[in-house]
């Protein structure tokens, strides 16, 4: 609720401002129960709703199970996503409602000396880690692809940052003690398939990935227990990787000894194996391999696209900015299309798989204006000009591009 | 504008206040168990041809609004994403209503 308050004194500070009146954070709702998403070629509406546990207002994209996207300007609030805004997408419907704490157990086993069980007070005994972390579908901006993709018809939505906080992965590992010839560690959550013989939603990462001491087993999201629709109790962490990775409701790890041959991580969320990702349209016969490292990108959270600027007058441009599996190393601002750059500077540090704020002061000349941003991570990596395709609309990462009027 | 810029300089202080400590501060000491519902969704598909197909095989996985929200997408797309959820999410769907369900997706949702 203190995300509404603070959004309520932002208008009402811009107006005693006195500056182009509100359109400058103007968001494109259309009446208190719906949003345009302006995707292209339509179909972008959406109603708002309210009717999700644990959730304050968020964007409806489908209600069983649920999909349910940020209100983009949450990111203009703070570089932590606050936990009832925080998006939410499940494969399957069959989602317990209702969970012990004190019965939940998490279970490793398989290729392992000794199986081990562990109750979250088990875990709450163990060394404690914590990390800011960047969690982003893999499919977050999926409405943006021309030509369109079906799939969940995300906007910039699909992605939150936290601070997240419970045991390695690697500890929890060593209590059942890994055997010699392990291959891969499989996570399978509470959640289960409608239909009997349908795939279980589980993913798996390589063993050594599994054991870098950085991917972690949360128990808590900014300071506070999980919310049933983003894992409750436990989540996997699995920091600069896509959030389908980070398996919710967290209770069965196995230890595999030969690669994970099970669909969703040997045949589902496959990318073209290139460069960004991209294929042709309609393009055959392109090796496709499993999605992994996240990818840089950046937004201006505090200019809505078509907003009204006074010209010739300073505008405080601000927005987040992450640098994928690494850091930001710098965010740069273009006001001429891309022929030239503005070093932006950057917020405090919270780690490097966390957003990064960014801002930077502008004066626009009167007319039809464009700012594009581009975040170059700390191994220089940058985001392309031209936005990629594949088939399932995952790792969107085009420089965005927000057009103005200053007048 | 003024106010603005002391805005932005006020979030970034929040910010660097709550920068991670070196240590995990453990704020959990306890878990409230949870006991929730989860909305439903009962929208039906729109009348018209096809539409009995679609209701009956469709919704016992997940709600309307999921195909409702998609754009215009070609028929051949259409197809395989019927074909998808026989053969991968194993639907119980005969050869009858799935040529159905294609037919009436592409009605409503079709693009060149």
């Amino acid at each position: 609720m203190r995300m509404f308050n603070e959004a309520l004194c932002r208008r009402t500070l811009l107006k005693r401002a006195g500056i182009a009146g509100l359109s400058l954070l103007s968001s494109s709702a259309l009446a208190d129960d719906a949003i345009d998403l302006w995707l292209p070629g339509g179909v972008g509406t959406r109603a708002m709703t309210t009717a999700f546990p644990d959730k304050g207002r968020m964007i409806l994209q489908r209600t069983r199970p649920p999909l349910l996207e940020t209100p983009f300007e949450t990111f203009d609030n703070d570089i932590f996503t606050p936990n009832q805004l925080f998006y939410v997408r499940w494969h399957w419907s069959n989602i317990p409602s209702n969970i012990d704490a004190d019965a939940f157990r998490l279970t490793v086993h398989g290729h392992v000396n000794t199986n081990v069980v562990l109750s979250l007070r088990d875990l709450l005994a163990m060394p404690a880690v914590d990390l800011v972390a960047v969690n982003q579908c893999s499919g977050n901006s999926r409405g943006f692809f021309q030509p369109r993709v079906p799939g969940g018809q995300w906007s910039n939505g699909s992605m939150g940052n936290a601070r997240w906080t419970g045991v390695r992965l690697k500890d929890v590992l060593d209590r059942a003690g890994v055997k010699s010839g392990a291959v891969a560690v499989r996570f399978n959550g509470l959640d289960e398939q409608v239909l009997p013989d349908g795939p279980d939603f589980m993913k798996s990462l390589a063993i050594d990935h599994a054991r870098d001491g950085e991917v972690m087993i949360a128990y808590a999201m900014n300071g506070q227990q999980l919310p049933l629709l983003n894992g409750f109790p436990l989540r996997l962490v699995v920091p600069g990787w896509y959030a389908t990775y980070w398996v919710k409701m967290l209770n069965d790890i196995e230890v595999l000894d030969g690669p994970d041959e099970s669909f969703w991580t040997k045949s589902a969320y496959l990318i073209p194996d290139t460069p960004g990702a991209t294929m042709t349209p309609g393009e055959t016969g392109v090796k496709m391999v499993p999605i992994n490292r996240m990818v840089p990108r950046s937004f201006v959270t505090n200019l809505a696209a078509g907003a009204r600027v006074t010209a010739g007058a300073p505008l405080e441009l601000r927005g987040i900015a992450f640098g994928g599996d690494t850091g930001v190393k710098n965010v740069d601002v273009s006001l001429d299309r891309g022929a030239t750059w503005l070093a932006a500077s950057l917020g405090a540090d919270a780690g490097k798989y966390s957003f990064r704020r960014w801002q930077l002061s502008v004066t626009p000349s009167r007319g039809d204006q464009a700012i594009m941003i581009r975040c170059t991570n700390s191994e220089g990596k940058t985001q392309p000009a031209e936005a990629n395709w594949n088939p399932s609309g995952f790792m969107r990462n085009v420089i965005e591009i927000t057009n103005f009027v200053a007048a | 504008m003024a106010r603005l810029i002391v805005r932005a300089g006020l979030a970034l202080l929040c910010v660097a206040a709550t920068l991670p400590a070196a240590e995990a501060a453990n704020t959990i000491r306890t878990f409230k168990s949870v006991d929730v519902d989860l909305p439903f969704g009962d929208r039906m598909f729109p009348d018209g041809p096809g539409s009995d197909a679609i209701n009956n095989n469709c919704l016992a996985c997940h709600s309307a609004g999921m195909v409702l929200n998609q754009p215009p997408l070609p028929r051949t797309t259409w197809q395989s994403e019927v074909t998808k959820m026989r053969a991968v999410y194993k639907a119980p769907i005969s050869d009858e209503d799935a040529a159905s369900i294609v037919d009436y997706l592409t009605r409503i949702k079709g693009a060149n």
